[in-house]
């Protein structure tokens, strides 16, 4: 595949891109503590909380363990967890 | 034929950038580039042009402005000056990657510190490996011709890239200079309107710049200096073909002056061309064998013009109103870079001249002819630059 001038690809190619793998730390709910306030959903700068029936997750794919959500949760609801292999 | 008059070098460029009919103008005002961008302002204002002219806070934004407009397919242009264009320059090295054709006038204007307005060329040689292509003009009227090809060259689908004209602050801008203007129609004929391959719409939406890795980051580089490899043939053309309407051809990406049987030769760019001419017509008079070459494209580097040129003479002096310190001026390092090591050339010697306004006059021309020929004369080529008209005795 040839370059483009100007680096211009179509909107929306950053889905081809799993940014997930520069986590080193990974957020994870507390179903039973968590109020379902949104607000882990909001600061997430990598739009990586989603809500399934009123029930939040974090798509690993994209989230690079920043950890804004644990830090922001009003509840302590979330948790970073060292990530190892 | 347009119209002749006499009008102030920012008024003529003024005049230049309303017939290339930009749509989008943004600037933020430094000396001595203001009478530019205030003489737009009034045309737009008062309705002699249709272009949205954006006032922003700084020329961080304005050029912002730039980028995100010319994504959207518009003709754009900014002017600027030292600190002006150094705030610039993070979104012009953007720009030339998202390969954006607007136009710059780079004012040229020392840059702090000391604080000054006086000029020297350390401002827009800053930029020089932005992936700007940077024109420099001798008179207001070659400025005048260069904003009109600027945008041309910047347009042109092989190059998009762009296009910075640099022109000397105070002398070329605030002086008053006859002036032969091209009418609206032949610009127009010159120029058609802008139209883009990539273009940012919501029902279309594409990324600029996208994401880039080792895989192919170094290509995306290489395909920049592709481009400026194709933009040194297509610029002379594009100028000749400006030249067909105005009848006033410069000589492309140099213009050779006396150098044919030269022994010493001059080089330099901006305003100063003007005085090295004179000069080197005197000295001719007094029967000394000296050429000047005149920088009119910086970037990309003409190398093989410049051979061409000087490869017959004995010794180049190049004149730098920069310096890149703890080293030499940049067009030396240029020169020397690209001639060096070729068989019978001439050796090279940088002079430091200037800077900050010092006055460069055919006396201190002569001066550096007799200077880069004692070089000459010398066991071994200078390792540092001579500062030409140093007071060193005031130096702590």
């Amino acid at each position: 595949m040839k370059i483009t001038m100007g680096a211009v690809v179509m909107g929306g190619t950053s889905v081809l891109y799993p940014t997930g793998a520069w986590r080193d730390q990974r957020p994870v709910i507390d179903h039973e503590a968590c109020k379902s306030c949104d607000t882990c959903r909001d600061v997430c700068p990598d739009s990586s909380v989603f809500v399934q029936e009123d029930v939040y997750y974090i798509d690993y794919d994209f989230c690079k363990g920043c950890g804004l959500c644990a830090y922001e949760c009003p509840v302590d609801a979330i948790a970073m967890i060292l990530e190892e292999k | 034929m347009g119209a002749v008059k006499v009008v102030e070098g920012s008024q003529a460029v003024a005049e230049a950038v309303r017939a290339c009919r930009p749509q989008v103008i943004s600037a933020y005002p430094i000396s001595p580039q203001t009478h530019i961008v205030e003489t737009l302002a009034q045309m737009v204002a008062d309705g002699e042009l249709g272009s949205r002219y954006l006032r922003v806070e700084s020329e961080f934004s304005a050029a912002s402005v730039l980028a995100g407009a010319s994504c959207a397919g518009s003709r754009c242009y900014t002017a600027s000056s030292s600190q002006g264009l150094l705030l610039m320059t993070e979104v012009l090295y953007a720009s030339a990657g998202m390969r954006l054709p607007f136009v710059i006038t780079g004012v040229n204007r020392s840059i702090s510190a000391p604080i000054t307005i006086q000029v020297d060329q350390q401002d827009t040689i800053s930029l020089r490996d932005t992936g700007l292509i940077q024109l420099y003009a001798e008179s207001s009227q070659e400025a005048y011709d260069m904003h009109l090809a600027a945008f041309k060259i910047a347009e042109d689908p092989g190059i998009m890239l762009p296009v910075m004209v640099c022109m000397d602050g105070w002398i070329l801008t605030h002086s008053y200079e006859r002036i032969d203007f091209l009418d609206q129609q032949d610009v127009d004929r010159f120029l058609p309107p802008f139209k883009p391959a990539n273009l940012m719409e919501v029902e279309d939406p594409k990324t600029w710049g996208s994401y880039s890795e080792e895989n192919v980051l170094m290509e995306f580089r290489y395909a920049l200096q592709k481009s400026m490899d194709y933009a040194q043939e297509r610029i002379p053309q594009v100028m000749g073909d400006l030249a067909s309407y105005t009848g006033r051809d410069y000589g492309g990406l140099i213009e050779a002056y006396a150098t044919d049987d030269a022994e010493v030769i001059l080089v330099a760019m901006g305003s100063v061309t003007g005085t090295l001419k004179d000069a080197v017509d005197q000295m001719r008079e007094a029967g000394r064998k000296v050429g000047l070459i005149k920088i009119r494209c910086f970037r990309p580097f003409p190398a093989r013009q410049i051979w061409e040129a000087v490869r017959g003479a004995k010794v180049v002096a190049v004149l730098d109103a920069n310096v890149s310190l703890g080293s030499e001026g940049a067009l030396g390092l240029d020169l020397k870079a690209k001639l060096c090591g070729r068989p019978d050339g001439p050796l090279v010697v940088d002079f430091i001249a200037g800077l900050g306004g010092r006055e460069i006059n055919p006396l201190v021309a002569e001066d550096i002819v007799d200077q880069a020929l004692e070089a000459a004369q010398a066991p071994t080529p200078p390792w540092a630059p001579i500062w030409v008209g140093l007071d060193a005795s005031i130096v702590a």
